[in-house]
This record gives structure tokens, sequence and C-alpha cells, in this order.
């Protein structure tokens, strides 16, 4: 098993005209994802690359196709937008992969899914792969490999350095997460441990965070109640200055508790083992 | 971004809140008449992007128009250093000159947004003056944090009058306390602040409630339906060579103290790669992540800008290949070393999509290059190589 996708996942594409939509579907397509329908307002009634049948709407893209999942690569401006529809359509998961919304666009779609059995994952992320199973997203497949250890993660490329050192030595991933990088993401820490310590098929749970607000104490409070697991976390910078934003628009340390280091010894004293740098993860997880 | 608390006030009258008389001036002689237009007592506050002027002499008072004139030139031109600037400090090229108003309460008031309820937060307290960060360490019984539920609509003044009433402000305060709330909280939603503060937030002697200082932050994500805002920004008070990174298409380069540059793609992979050059006893010049475009103009940029910082003493590019490919970062590689002359020794590390491709095109370059295999490894010998060890 695994979180989130699997090969029942019947996927739509938000966006899939453009050209990231374009570049990112074929890659899902070649790793297996079923991809059953795209969405362009204007081009509905159309095939992309003569094989996706291409819808003006989501409604009437999961009517017509069985869809279940989305994934979007709408610009910014207009991602709210799409999520809300997608949401509106039931459709879950809703991953974005789009950077940029505002924040007060965000807020107002999770407030929206709030009672919803909408789950959104991201924005500014690279997705969910359940490796061997189904890719929605746009991480390099090659890093991942089918297995029984569960990563999340603020991180993208971070992600697939770290699924590769694991991948190295012969660990696979039941799933990896990629929750995003802004200070407000549909899936949390917390949510995604949960689908972890529910799955299975997960044996053990890698947590990349980073500095910037409060998700990992969060996480570590949730660990403590209900996480039975063992967890390795890796928290990114710890060399980086107060009031800075590095890159990620939620990476930015305001407070004492978005420092690194408050992270670190949050997650330390609930028994996660506490990784100084990621090549040291594999060995955190160890075998 | 941020804007200037001159800007930031005019922003302020604009939704109701009442701030101190005055305006900013660019030239002494234009303090001077502010002052003389003002009448009495005036305060002359440097207008820069950062805290903790106070301290550093960016805020003054004058009794008279030639007094002004004096602080005022004394004030323009210079940079002031605070403890928020770094060493190099901010150019001065406006002061706010304002009437000096008789305070008998300092008190502290602020938006922002919080992550973990998704919500923005307002948040008071009646020790005014000091910083938040202090007072949340030292008494954090005094501040009242109140969150805006989203459902509401729009802002209920219930939650206004809850936090008028609990700074323990006197009946003739309480209306106007309620306006000023309502009116920040209406500007933060309307032009996507992601900061709003008020601090101090006074009471006058005869009773008035102001906005003696003013700080607002916005959205980056949100200027593109904000123009009047963008057009505030003022790269003359960031970093030149963080300006001139966003002019060659590398948004996210933040200037750093260390002295090994590093060109990495993504923002937490950067992030990480600073951290255990900290693990290996280096210090990082800058944090730079290319972004995930596979072009390899991008990486020639990069080595531009590092070339432009003399800190730096060795350069460390650790790339893992996704939508970024390997052969085009080597490429990338290659190219900048033959369009400019670069002095510092270059450590690569790279692993991913087209990894072999990649060798091949660094092999052939007949570059030196010092190569490294793993994340550990490549710190290590940039460390080495920044202290002249390699």
């Amino acid at each position: 098993m695994s979180i989130l996708v699997d090969e029942n996942t019947r996927l739509l594409v938000q966006g899939i005209t453009g050209g990231e939509g374009t570049f990112h579907t074929r890659a899902c397509i070649e790793y297996g994802t079923r991809v059953v329908a795209g969405v362009t307002p204007g081009k509905g009634g159309t095939l992309w690359e003569n094989t996706v049948p291409v819808f003006n709407t989501v409604e009437q893209a999961v009517k017509e196709t069985g869809a279940n999942a989305s994934i979007i690569f709408v610009p910014a401006p207009l991602a709210a937008d799409a999520i809300f529809e997608a949401a509106d359509a039931g459709l879950s998961p809703i991953v974005c992969i789009t950077e940029g919304i505002p924040t007060f666009d965000m807020m107002a779609v999770c407030h929206y899914l709030r009672g919803r059995n909408t789950r959104l994952i991201g924005p500014n992320c690279p997705g969910v792969i359940s490796p061997g199973k189904c890719k929605v997203g746009i991480m390099v497949a090659a890093a991942f490999k089918e297995g029984t250890v569960g990563v999340c993660s603020r991180s993208g490329t971070l992600t697939y350095e770290v699924a590769a050192m694991l991948t190295e030595i012969g660990i696979g991933q039941s799933t990896c997460v990629g929750i995003g990088g802004d200070p407000i993401t549909g899936t949390t820490f917390v949510e995604a441990l949960d689908l972890f310590q529910q799955d299975p098929a997960t044996e053990a749970i890698v947590l990349i965070g980073e500095i910037g607000g409060t998700a990992e104490q969060e996480a570590a409070a949730f660990i403590k109640e209900r996480v039975t697991k063992p967890v390795a976390a890796f928290i990114a910078g710890s060399a980086a200055p107060v009031g800075r934003r590095m890159g990620h628009a939620g990476a930015i340390v305001t407070g004492a508790a978005g420092r690194a280091e408050e992270k670190k010894k949050a997650l330390a004293a609930v028994g996660v083992r506490i990784a100084e740098s990621p090549a040291e993860i594999p060995a955190k997880i160890g075998r | 971004m941020k804007i200037y608390e001159y800007q930031a006030k005019i922003l302020f009258a604009e939704f109701g809140i009442p701030v101190p008389r005055g305006r900013a001036a660019k030239t002494a002689s234009e303090a001077r008449e502010i002052a003389a237009e003002l009448g009495g007592r005036v305060v002359l506050k440097a207008q820069v992007h950062a805290g903790g002027r106070g301290k550093a002499g960016g805020i003054k008072t004058a009794e008279s128009p030639e007094g002004v004139a004096k602080v005022a030139a004394g004030m323009l031109g210079r940079r002031l250093v605070t403890h928020q600037t770094g060493p190099e400090g901010a150019p001065v090229d406006a002061i706010l000159v304002e009437e000096a108003l008789d305070t008998r309460r300092e008190l502290y008031l602020s938006i922002i947004i919080n992550s973990a309820t998704g919500t923005p937060v307002i948040i008071a307290s009646e020790a005014g003056g000091m910083e938040i960060e202090e007072l949340a360490g030292e008494s954090p019984e005094k501040i009242i944090r109140t969150c805006i539920d989203p459902g509401m609509l729009e802002f209920q003044p219930f939650m206004a009058r809850r936090i008028a009433f609990s700074l323990s402000l006197e009946a003739e305060q309480i209306r106007p306390a309620i306006a000023l709330i309502s009116g920040l909280y209406r500007l933060f939603r309307a032009r996507d602040c992601s900061l709003a503060e008020i601090n101090p937030l006074v009471v006058t002697t005869d009773g008035r409630l102001l906005a003696l200082d003013a700080k607002l932050d916005f959205d980056d994500n949100a200027l593109y339906r904000q123009k009047d805002i963008a057009a505030l920004r003022d790269t003359d008070q960031e970093n030149p060579l963080e300006v001139d990174a966003k002019g060659k298409g590398i948004e996210n380069y933040i200037k750093l103290d260390g002295d090994i540059g590093i060109v990495v793609n993504g923002a937490g992979l950067a992030m990480s790669v600073m951290d255990t050059l900290k693990l290996a006893g280096g210090s990082p010049a800058n944090f730079l992540d290319i972004g995930t475009v596979n072009d390899p103009r991008r990486v020639v940029n990069a080595f531009r800008i590092l070339s432009a910082d003399p800190d730096v003493k060795s350069v460390l590019v650790n790339i893992f290949g996704g939508m970024a490919r390997v052969d085009t970062i080597a490429t990338g590689i290659v190219e900048a070393h033959k369009e400019m002359d670069i002095k510092s020794p270059v450590v690569v590390r790279l692993t991913g999509t087209n990894l072999a491709e990649g060798e091949r095109i660094l092999s052939e370059s007949g570059l030196n290059l010092i190569r490294a295999k793993t994340f550990r490894e490549a710190a290590d010998k940039a460390v080495a190589a920044a202290a002249g060890n390699l």
C-alpha cells in the first residue's frame, strides 16, 4: 500500500496544454500514472497529444472520465480558482504545483476546504509519488524506489536528494509527499504523519522540515501523541540568517520558534532521530 | 516587500488611522520648511527599511527650524547602521519631519499571518515601545492574540472591542481604538500585507490615540495586483549584489558573511548545503537557488554574481539534476569559465538526470575543477579550497 496516490488514481491535469503542464504530464504517463483528462478553458473538445481528452470545466471532465484526482499547473493569479474548481467537483487529492499564490488566496482556499473530504497537497510543491505505482508531480522518477519508508518534506530538490540517498542503499519508499514551501499549505506535516501512521505499508517515516513557522513543533506534538513508527528528521536552515526569506515564501525566521535549533529540539524531545545533514538521514532511518 | 514609515503613514491616513502631523523631506531646507509649517518642537526620523533606528541615532528632536535644518543635514546622505541593517548600514535619502507629541502611554498593535491557524492574527499589548519578540520572551501574559476567522467575511467590531477594552483604555479612547483597529485590518486585507505594525501606538497627554510609528510589509506573491504598492519598491535599501542578481534572473540570491559561494538548485537544498558547510567548519558567502529552469545561462549568471563578490574564496556547485538537467548545468559551468576569469577554485558535485552526459562535458572541457561525489565531501573540499588548502 501507500498513501494519497496509487494504481487506482485517475488523474486530471488542470493547465494540461501549457508548457509545464505538457512536459510533466508526459513524464507522469511515462511513469505509469493513468492520466484520464485535461482541463484548459476554451480548449474543450480537443485531444492533448492525440491521447488525453481536454475539457472546458473540471465538472465536465469528471462526469465524462471518472477522474478522481487533480494536478494543477495554472499560473499563480488563477491557481486559487483552479483549486476551488477541483474541490467543488469533489476531487481528492488535489496537487497544486504552482508557486507564488498570494497568501490571502490560500487562506480562503484552506477555509473552504475545512470540513470537506478533499485533500490539497501544496501549493509550491513537487507533488506526490508512490514509487512503482503512481507519480502525481514533477519529481525525478529515477530518485525513487518502491519500499516502506514514508517521506514528507517542505522542499522539492532536497526530497529528491534524500530519496536518492535512500534508494542508493536499497531503502525504498512507500510514498513521498512534498507538502510545499509556502507559509500556508493544504496538507500539514501533522496530516501527512497521520496518513503514514495509518498506512500498513509504511514502516518508518522521514520528515524534512525547514526554518520558519511552527509546522515542525506541531508535528512533534502529534508524534508524541499518535505516532508509533520510527521517525527521522532533517531541518534545513541552521546556517540561515534571521529575517531573510530563504527562497521559499515560508522559510523565514521571524521569531524564536522559527529557528532550526528550536525545531530540532522539539522533535528530538519526542524521540525523533535528528540528522544534522541530509546525508545522515539514511543512517538515522537505519537498517 | 518593505516600504518606508512615511509611505506607510500615508496608507494609514487613507484607512482612517490617526498619525502625527508631518511629512517627508529629501533636503535640509525642505525639512526646515515642514518644521516651520508644523511650528514648535519636531521629531526627525531617518527613513530606512530597518528597525532599531532610535538606538542608532536615527530619531532626533529639534526645537527650532534652524535646529531642524542642522539635524536634517547631519542625517541626509549618510548611511544609518542599526542592529537590523548589518555593518554596511542603509542609505538615508529621506527623513520624516513630524510634530513632537507628549505621550502618557505606549501600546503595541500588529497584524501578521499565523501559518498554524491559516488566518491573520491581531497582536496587541499594553507594553509598547519594546520589540515584541523581547516582550513575548519576558512577559507573554501581556500579549493578546486574536485570530480573524476567514468565515466572518469581514472584520467584526466585537473583535476590536475586545482588544480595545483589554488594553485598559479610558472611555474616551475606546471608540477611536475600535476605528483604528478596524482600519488597520481593512488596510492589511485590502493591500495584501504580510505585516502591519504600530509600535508604539500612543495615548497623548490630551487623550488622543495615534500611530507614532508605522511598519508595513507586503506579500511579494500579491504584488501583481497591488501595482501602486509595487511601485514603492526602493532598491537603494537592498544589497546591490542582490538587486543585480534579480536583474540577471536569479530571484533567490541572498548575500551572507562567509567566504564560500554556492550555486544550488532548490531552496531547501541550498539551505542544507549552507548547513553542511557550517558542519564542515566553513561559512557560506551567499544563498543562491538557480531555480527549476533548464537553462545554462542561469548557471553562467550565477557565476557572474559570485565573481562580483570579493568575499568569495571558493565556489561550491551542488546540483541535483531534475528539471535542470546535469548536462545543462555542466554546459553552464563550461560557458561561465569561457566568458569570465574565475579566480576562485570551483568544487562541483552533480547527480541526477543525464549525469553521464554532464560528466563527459566537464571532463572534455579540460577545466581544472575539484570534483566531489557526496554532499559532505563537496562541503569539506569547498572549505579546504577557501582556506587555500586544496
